[in-house]
């Protein structure tokens, strides 16, 4: 069982590092990267807590989360795939550069 | 340390970071003037909470919080934040006293309110005494659904979550009609000057 407690704490670390980029940025695809390695750590987390606390059954919960994860990333994507080339003069580039913060 | 003290430390300790991340995150979507990145903070956030609620055994809320706050919320979200500016404009610094008294009147108010309420796990709590305790003796009879949030949710109040199904297909219908299908992809960009 004690194992099971080390791969949680294991994986809270790396959810915060995945947190840690989320926040510094720069650019808009190391955000995305971020939030859906995120969901990952969160899928993960979720399977080892059902293992800790003695109820598998968790593991259809985490199955269902990793396939939410999955579109999410691939319907954030698309969306910047479809909207790049109508980019007004205005804002230039500032998708294909990643839009740097700061 | 023996097995049960060392998973209850461990989840002791999922529920504090959990706590804690959900904090961070939302400082930081308060500070962030990079409107992308609040949306994907905001699906961070989401994420969290739906594990949280995991870890609070409340399963059903934490799948409509994950298909709904990470999954839909962050696509309806970007397709606002592509229809306007990437960036927040600056909120001039000056403060609003009365505000912020209001807001820790209201908060020291709840926080005083919830001394009142009835211990974790107290038998006596009305959540359990009541219809709580009916429901968990009557379904493994009445019903056979194991999980007793199903039973309860699709079966003893199954008229209502119709009721519910109808109102949600209704204004999602609605939405459709207003909006069209495949806006995301090539839909005419509304603008107040040109009319095309």
């Amino acid at each position: 069982m004690s194992m099971f407690a080390v791969a949680t704490v294991a994986i809270v670390i790396a959810m915060a590092l995945a947190l840690v980029r989320a926040f510094a940025g720069p650019s808009l695809y190391d955000r995305v990267l971020a939030g859906n390695s995120f969901g990952t750590k969160t899928v993960i987390l979720i399977g080892v807590m059902g293992f800790l606390t003695g109820r598998p059954d968790f593991l259809d919960i985490a199955l269902l989360y990793a396939l939410i994860n999955f579109a999410a990333t691939i319907a954030i994507l698309r969306f910047f795939s479809y909207r790049q080339p109508k980019r007004t003069p205005a804002e230039p580039s500032s998708a294909a550069t990643g839009g740097s913060d700061d | 340390m023996t097995e049960g003290h060392s998973t209850l430390s461990a989840m002791v300790f999922v529920d504090l970071s959990l706590l804690t991340m959900l904090f961070l995150v939302a400082i930081a979507m308060l500070r962030s003037r990079h409107l992308f990145a609040v949306v994907m903070l905001s699906g961070i956030y989401s994420l969290l909470s739906a594990a949280f609620f995991v870890s609070l055994d409340a399963v059903d809320v934490a799948f409509t919080e994950a298909a709904v706050g990470a999954g839909i919320s962050t696509v309806l979200m970007l397709a606002g934040m592509l229809l306007t500016s990437r960036r927040e404009k600056p909120v001039m610094p000056g403060r609003a006293p009365i505000a912020m008294a209001v807001v820790f009147i209201t908060g020291a108010a709840l926080i005083y309110a919830t001394i009142d309420m009835p211990a974790f796990g107290d038998a006596n709590a009305p959540a359990n005494a009541y219809v709580g305790k009916q429901y968990v003796e009557r379904t493994p009879n009445e019903i056979a659904v194991p999980n007793i949030v199903t039973a309860v949710l699709a079966s003893y109040r199954g008229f209502d979550t119709l009721g519910e199904v109808l109102v949600v297909f209704t204004a999602g219908l609605a939405v459709i009609l207003l909006l069209g299908f495949g806006s995301a992809r090539g839909g005419r960009e509304v603008s107040d000057q040109e009319d095309e």
